[in-house]
């Protein structure tokens, strides 16, 4: 029984890391990796906002996504526009800007126990031997709505559907009308404010440690490339297959296991099936 | 009305070459000297700069130095066949990681454990990136992301190989010039090998792997056995490096995985340019030392090369080396419009 509650927990809380970056990555074939560098930046925002300015916490939260959005803009149109095409270059551009980002912030010394974001509500409850704070339940409803609204805006929306268009052929989406610099510049900025708010839903449960930048990157890594970086579903599906394993392997063998069996999957499925369980559009691309 | 008077820049081959590449015309002493002045300038620099930097500090700096220009070769190798890595660590790792074990666990000595960690450690990596070789573009880079962490992590989980701690008191080189003299000659060999081995067929064939790997599958030519070679020789470099570097230390541990040895090496090959080689080396003999000026920065130097790998690949993205080399053999001057 707690397994599956810590399960269900676990696995919402990595497709809320996931969520941001898939939509970016994955369904407009955007690369950023610098994911894990908004979701502390927006954390740390936020903290600054709070305790230094004295902004109440709902409208710093606000002040931050939109802040980080904004940067996500423009880290499109200052960076990725001068690279387009050449994927790789895209990743290492925005690695590196993420290793900037994060590495600014740790020497600024944003890290430890004073860097505390509020929970929304205090409190936890009891579920049979398991232990489940109110936070944690706000946090699944936060990612089962989140995923909800994004496969309806990826399939019911002009936005949406134009994003999923850049992705599968540039060149068509251009002929058909699509902007596609503008289109992935939003891309890019609603995968930026994704991570803020994942990162203002998970953060409160524990102290903002800049290392988390990097995990962040990882495990969203894991879970786009496990489910198929281009489908919601699969965000699910991957999302619940690594939240699950890391629980059973947490309880029953050691807690290091666990990051080994992130990337182990990653590795794993990347060698069997690059485009993940869910792929289908890049079959064609991604090996010989 | 006069009309404003503009220039345009023309740039003019200088009258060396005759026919190729390869085939020059040497008509005087002049000649000569621009021909082998590039090639023999860096050896003899080299080889020299021990002499200027005896033992101290600045003897690690280019002990150091040589070590990145050593993984930006090897990452400048798998990228001119297509291969872009994110983890050049796991060679360093993976060399270092031979290379202390066999001198911890079994007593080898020095001279036994770095051609074994070389070899093996190439070996290694080469059968364990196999089944990811068919990948391409950015899966392929994700992976080798990926595999360093993961090496990282199996380390301490597992603790083996000294877990956390690493293992401690290795042997020392007998000398320090023997160290720094066995890097500088890794570079030379490898800066100059590499540009001959990929213009020779060998290397045209990788270079059209890059290109498109599809055509060259047409040609018949098993592009898989050809990337499992480049593998292994851009993994032996990187092995070479970390097994020197484990002997300089005297220390290995999972540090070694760590993304330094990842992030140093390409913003030197990009800021450098890459597919040359000598961009490679120029760009971590650039950047190491500067890096090594700037330390009072102590962390902040992450972010400083984050920094210039991202001006690099926006402001120049040919690199120094392509921009230099054209300046080198081309005259440029106004033309009246």
């Amino acid at each position: 029984m707690e397994i599956v509650i810590y399960g269900i927990t676990n696995s919402v809380t990595l497709a809320l890391m996931a969520i941001g970056f898939s939509l970016t990555f994955g369904i407009s074939g955007v690369p950023n990796f610098a994911h894990g560098a908004f979701y502390l930046l927006g954390g740390i925002l936020t903290w600054i906002f709070i305790n230094q300015l004295g902004i109440p916490y709902l409208f710093s939260a606000i002040l931050s996504v939109i802040i980080v959005g904004l940067l996500g803009f423009g880290l499109y149109w200052g960076l990725l526009l001068r690279l387009r095409g050449l994927v790789v270059n895209e990743v290492i551009a925005t690695l590196a800007a993420a290793i900037v980002i994060i590495e600014v912030l740790r020497y600024m010394g944003f890290s430890g126990f004073t860097y505390v974001l509020p929970e929304f509500i205090k409190g936890s409850v009891n579920i049979g031997k398991a232990w489940l704070d109110y936070q944690r339940i706000f946090l699944v409803g936060i990612g089962v709505a989140l995923i909800i609204i994004l496969y309806f805006f990826t399939h019911r929306t002009r936005v949406g559907l134009s994003f999923r268009a850049i992705a599968q052929n540039e060149r068509t989406a251009i002929s058909l009308g699509i902007d596609s610099d503008w289109t992935a510049a939003l891309s890019l900025a609603f995968g930026s404010a994704l991570a803020v708010v994942a990162g203002l839903a998970i953060l409160p449960l524990g102290s903002i440690d800049t290392e988390v930048g990097y995990d962040i990157l990882i495990y969203a890594l894991a879970v786009g490339i496990v489910g198929g970086l281009e489908s919601v579903p699969g965000i699910v599906l991957a999302s619940f297959i690594l939240g699950f394993c890391q629980i059973l392997v947490a309880t029953f063998f050691k807690a290091q296991w666990l990051t080994v069996v992130t990337l182990g999957a990653i590795v794993l499925i990347l060698a069997v099936k690059p485009s993940g369980i869910f792929g289908k559009y890049k079959e064609l691309e991604e090996r010989v | 009305m006069a009309e404003a008077v503009r220039y345009r820049k023309e740039r003019i081959d200088r009258g060396i070459k005759a026919r190729t590449d390869t085939i020059y015309v040497l008509s005087s002493f002049r000649d000569m000297v621009y021909l082998f002045l590039p090639r023999f300038l860096p050896i003899i620099l080299l080889l020299l700069l021990p002499f200027f930097v005896k033992g101290g500090y600045w003897e690690k700096v280019l002990f150091y130095s040589c070590m990145f220009a050593l993984l930006a070769l090897s990452w400048d190798f798998m990228a001119s066949v297509g291969l872009v890595s994110l983890g050049q660590a796991l060679f360093f790792g993976v060399g270092a990681y031979i290379s202390g074990g066999l001198n911890h666990y079994f007593k080898m000595p020095i001279f036994l454990t770095i051609p074994i960690a070389t070899l093996g450690g190439a070996l290694f990596c080469t059968l364990l990136l196999f089944s990811v070789l068919r990948l391409r573009g950015v899966y392929f880079s994700m992976v080798t992301l990926i595999l360093p962490l993961l090496f990282a992590h199996l380390i301490e989980t597992l603790d083996i190989l000294g877990g956390t701690h690493g293992l401690l008191s290795l042997t020392p080189f007998p000398s320090g010039w023997l160290s720094v003299y066995l890097a500088i000659i890794g570079v030379i060999i490898c800066l100059f090998g590499f540009r001959k081995l990929i213009s020779e067929d060998f290397g045209l064939v990788l270079r059209g792997i890059k290109d498109d790997d599809r055509v060259v599958m047409a040609g018949g030519i098993n592009i898989h056995w050809y990337k499992a070679q480049a593998i292994f020789i851009a993994g032996a470099v990187g092995c070479f490096a970390g097994a020197l570097m484990t002997h300089y230390y005297q220390f290995v541990g999972r540090s070694v995985f760590a993304l330094d040895y990842t992030v140093l090496p390409l913003a030197g090959a990009v800021l450098g340019g890459p597919g040359s080689f000598a961009g490679a080396t120029i760009g971590t003999f650039i950047l190491v030392p500067l890096s090594e000026v700037l330390r009072a920065l102590g962390g902040l130097r992450m972010a400083l090369y984050g920094v210039i790998l991202i001006a690099a690949l926006v402001i120049l993205p040919e690199g120094l080396f392509h921009y230099i080399e054209r300046r080198y053999h081309q005259f440029e001057r106004d033309v009246r419009i």
